[in-house]
Order: structure tokens, then sequence, then C-alpha cells
């Protein structure tokens, strides 16, 4: 087992259209996060910044721009893209300057502004882009991904739209009695079906907004948490941040085609599976030692996925999962009780991170009206473009 | 006037009409295959690297899954905006000796309820967009014995 980091504190920007720069909802995510610790901006010896990038140059750099909004003060900074995975690689980049002794404070910010309707790169040619040529050749969106992967599900285990509307349902019950999601309404069966066909087999309810959204942690040493008063914090165990293995034989955000298995046979799991059992070695726990999950429903049949990958269940058995209610409140293994991207909608860099806001409130047993009941344990998944995922194990 | 024939993007393909293939690179060492082409180095990290071959890919496969887009995808997409939105089928396809998955558009007048996932498939060549001076060339998938 690795050494752990401390959460000592957590705070988001509430997410929504709010029309406003990233720094701001990333500013006002970090004063909450310290205030939470109970620190002031001046006991923060590092920062680090999960970036937002159109197109491939970030304009601002998350770390330095949230340091400067927050007043000068001399911290260490560092800044991290990874896509959708920036806010974990952002909170491993912090883990690895606390346990190398570096920094025994550490403050850790993502935050976005994210454009209206489908994401897509920067303008000019790019046909050296993989991400530019998926649009440029194909009219590939990430739902049409998301879509591509929900039909297979269907054509190979049987789900149904039905199944995945089901996951929209309860996503949408969480996300009400969350005061930071964007989305504060119960959504019925009967609403993601009456909704726009967006990329067939999936439907505007069953796909994830974008939307703007900041959330920051506060994390530092167990000694300096014990110092600060803190005998039993909530503990970060693990940080997976692993790639692909040659040959990766499903077809991912934003390829045109997948590697070729004609020389070596692809491994005995996914890419997806790796990022969590990674995760898992690293905490010494596996899926049944879990109390809640928040995974990426960047669509809702990702989200059945993510079942599978995180070990909650045997493959092809997501939805049985799910109709069972094991996966709600009151189940065996509750998952995305922040209400997930399904109520937050996507804010890049600071989505991993807010999964792990949400993990460290439910280990206090401070998530209110959501509370898990003894939540001890807990994982986040997300996986970005270009080969990158990430879990965090949290415990109490 | 009549427009130039260009592919959208050069390299990946060639040939017309039956003898239309997308073409890859074969590694002579490990026989990896790429597509799109890799004329770099091998991406195999278990292979020490061979010289890169460029090979025509397999006409047919099988669909791995698919789906459409419903909304007009945004730019680099190229689409006229004045026109209604007209929805196209997006096809993975597996190759069998290549067992490789390339996506491609449907032929047109292909839509989703045509499809299926196992069915075949064939690379035939198609039309991504036009402008004043310039037909830009592109493959498309058309499931086998539909002539349209």
């Amino acid at each position: 087992m690795t050494a752990e980091v401390a959460v000592l504190g957590a705070g988001m920007h509430p997410w929504g259209k709010w029309g406003r720069g990233f720094a701001e909802y990333g500013t006002a995510a970090a004063r909450a996060a310290l205030a939470d610790a109970g620190l002031n901006w001046r006991d923060v010896g590092s920062i680090v910044g999960a970036d937002t990038v159109r197109g491939g140059y970030p304009g601002h750099v998350a770390g330095a721009t949230f340091a400067k909004a927050l007043g000068w003060q001399g911290a260490r900074v560092a800044s991290v893209y990874a896509a959708c995975a920036s806010g974990a690689q952002a909170i491993a980049t912090a883990r690895a300057q606390i346990l190398a002794g570096l920094a025994d404070v550490v403050l850790v910010v993502g935050a976005d502004a994210a454009p209206k309707g489908f994401f897509r790169p920067a303008g000019g040619d790019r046909p050296d882009d993989p991400d530019w040529l998926r649009f440029r050749l194909l009219g590939a969106t990430n739902p049409a991904y998301f879509g591509l992967y929900a039909r297979r599900r269907m054509a190979l285990h049987g789900d149904t739209p039905e199944d995945f509307a089901l996951v929209k349902v309860k996503n949408a019950a969480l996300g009400a009695l969350n005061p930071y999601a964007r989305y504060r309404k119960r959504v019925t069966a009967e609403e993601v079906a009456a909704s726009a066909v967006v990329a067939d087999p999936l439907r505007l309810l069953d796909i994830c907004a974008t939307s703007d959204g900041g959330a920051a942690l506060v994390l530092c040493s167990l000694d300096f948490a014990r110092r600060h008063g803190a005998a039993r914090p909530v503990r970060i165990r693990a940080v997976s941040t692993v790639t692909p293995r040659f040959p990766s034989t499903v077809l991912d955000l934003p390829d045109i085609a997948t590697d070729s298995a004609a020389a070596v046979e692809p491994p005995g799991e996914t890419f997806r599976a790796s990022i969590a059992r990674t995760a898992y070695e690293e905490a010494g726990i596996g899926p049944e030692d879990l109390s809640l999950a928040e995974v990426y429903d960047l669509s809702t049949a990702l989200e059945l996925q993510w079942y599978e990958d995180l070990g909650l269940c045997g493959k092809g058995e997501g939805a049985k999962l799910l109709r069972e209610g094991e996966t709600a409140p009151g189940g065996r293994i509750p998952v995305n009780t922040s209400g997930g991207l399904a109520s937050f909608g996507e804010a890049v860099p600071a989505q991993a991170i807010a999964q792990v806001c949400e993990l460290t409130w439910q280990l206090r047993n401070a998530a209110g009206d959501r509370q898990i009941p003894g939540a001890r344990v807990g994982i986040t998944a997300n996986q970005g473009l270009f080969g990158h995922g990430s879990s965090v194990i949290v415990v109490r | 006037m009549s427009r130039t024939r260009t592919p959208a993007v050069s390299g990946w393909f060639t040939g017309e009409g039956d003898r239309f293939r997308l073409l890859g690179t074969r590694c002579s060492s490990c026989a990896s295959v790429f597509f799109p082409r890799e004329d770099g180095h091998c991406r195999n990290p278990h292979c020490a690297g061979g010289a890169l071959e460029e090979v025509p890919l397999s006409r047919k496969g099988r669909i791995w899954s698919y789906t459409d887009s419903r909304y007009r995808p945004p730019s680099p997409y190229v689409s006229d905006p004045e026109l209604p939105w007209e929805p196209y089928a997006l096809i993975a396809v597996e190759l069998e000796s290549e067992r490789i998955v390339v996506l491609g558009q449907a032929v047109p007048g292909v839509t989703v309820t045509d499809l299926t996932v196992g069915m075949e498939v064939e690379v035939v060549p198609g039309v991504l967009d036009e402008d004043a001076e310039t037909t830009w060339t592109t493959w498309h998938w058309r499931p086998t014995g539909v002539t349209a």
C-alpha cells in the first residue's frame, strides 16, 4: 500500500451557465475549499491548476491564473492538461509533491466556462490532429462515440433504451438533492423517451450537457492534518493515471480507428477496466470494499459500462445491477450520489475534482439529504481524450 | 466549370469504383497494421520496429457498432447552414484479417434502421463536400448487396 494524503478541504462553485470567466469559478471554489479546511491561502505551499484547453492552446494557464486571483504569495505552481482526466492528474501531481516532501499543503483547482453545444476543436486547418480530423472527415462529435458504445451494449448484452433512461432517472433524483448541481429537477423515464434523438440510440436526456463550474481540494500530509487538529481526516489512498495497452481494440475518442490486433493479442482487459484495477491494486482493496462510486456518466449507457469496468458486477450485467436498484441509495453500491454529470454537465477540468469533493463529503457524513449511511470507501472513475483516464480511491 | 476531385485527406485511400481501397501501413517486422497510416515508427511496444509499408485494407468487414448525427456537427465539419440538416449514419467496421475497427460515414440514403451489428459492409468512394472548385472525396461504408 502506498502512503496516503489527507483531504482537508473541499469546495465548489455551483455549476450552470453563468456567463462568467473560469478564473472566477475556480477562485470561488478555492476559497470555499480553504475555508472548509480552516486554512488561509498564505498557508498553502503549492497550487496545482487543472487546465482548460480549446484547440491546443490554453490561453490562460490555470495554476498561475488561480494563484494570481487569490493573491501572489510565492507558492510553488503547476498546471496540468489531460482532457477529462485533468482534475485527477492535478490531484496526482499534488499528492506526489506531498509524498515527496516538497509541500505540506497543496491547493488543487479546476474550473471551466464551457461553450454551448458540442465540444469542438478550434479553427484552422490542423490535419495532424486526430481530434480535428474526426470532425472534419466524419463530423463525429463526442455523443457519436457514446451512441456507438450504447448500440454495441444493446447488441452484445441486450440493454434497452429503457435501461439507459433509468440511469438518468436515478441520477436526476440525486442531483435534485445537491445544491451545487446545475439540474435540480427529477426526471421521468417518459421525459427521457420524449427527448430528441442526438446520436441513435441516445437522446438528449441520455447525454450530459456542457456547463460552467469549478471545484477545489486542499490536500496535505497526514502529519500536517494531525497538527491541524484533524485526527481522522478523509484520505486519498490511490490515484490511477494509466494509459491503454497496445493493441487498444475499443474505438475511443477521438480516434477514427482502433489499434490492429493482427500482430499482438489484445490485453485481457479493456483500457477502462485497467484504470480501476490499477487503483484497486494501489489501494490494496477490491470492489467489494466500496461504499459508493462516482463515475463519468457522459452518457447513461456509459455509466452501465463503468459498473462492469469497476468490477461492481460481471460483464454484461450492468443493466441488471441498475434494475435491481443496487446502484441507487439503499442499494449495495450507490453510484453518482452527487447526481453525476447528468446533473452537473461537463466543466472539463473541474469534474474529476468534483467527484473527489462528493466522496469527501460522503465519507465525512456531511452529504445532507443524499448521504449514504456509514460510507467508508469511495472510488471515482473518468476517461478523457487521447488515452487519458483516471481513478481515485478515497477512504475514511 | 467542372470541379477537381481531391481526397479530403491525402494518402488514406485510392482508386475508383470496385478498386477503391482504404490505405494503411504494415510493419515489416511484426505485421501490425495502422490506419490512419503510421509512417514514423511501429507503435507496437513489443516490436523493435521495421519498415512501414503501404497496404490496402480489406474491402469488406462487419459492423462493430453504428449511430447517427441528428444535429449538425460543428466545424471543421463542412455543411451548408442554408440547407436543412440531413442526418447521416456513422458505422464502425471490424476488418477481419487486419483485426482493426475503422469508423466512417454510411453511404447517403442508408439510415440506422437499415443496419445491425454484425452486418457485412464494404468500403466505397464517397463525397464529403464540394465547393466552387473542388469535390472533396472520402470513404463510405455500404451494406453489401445495396447498390444505391
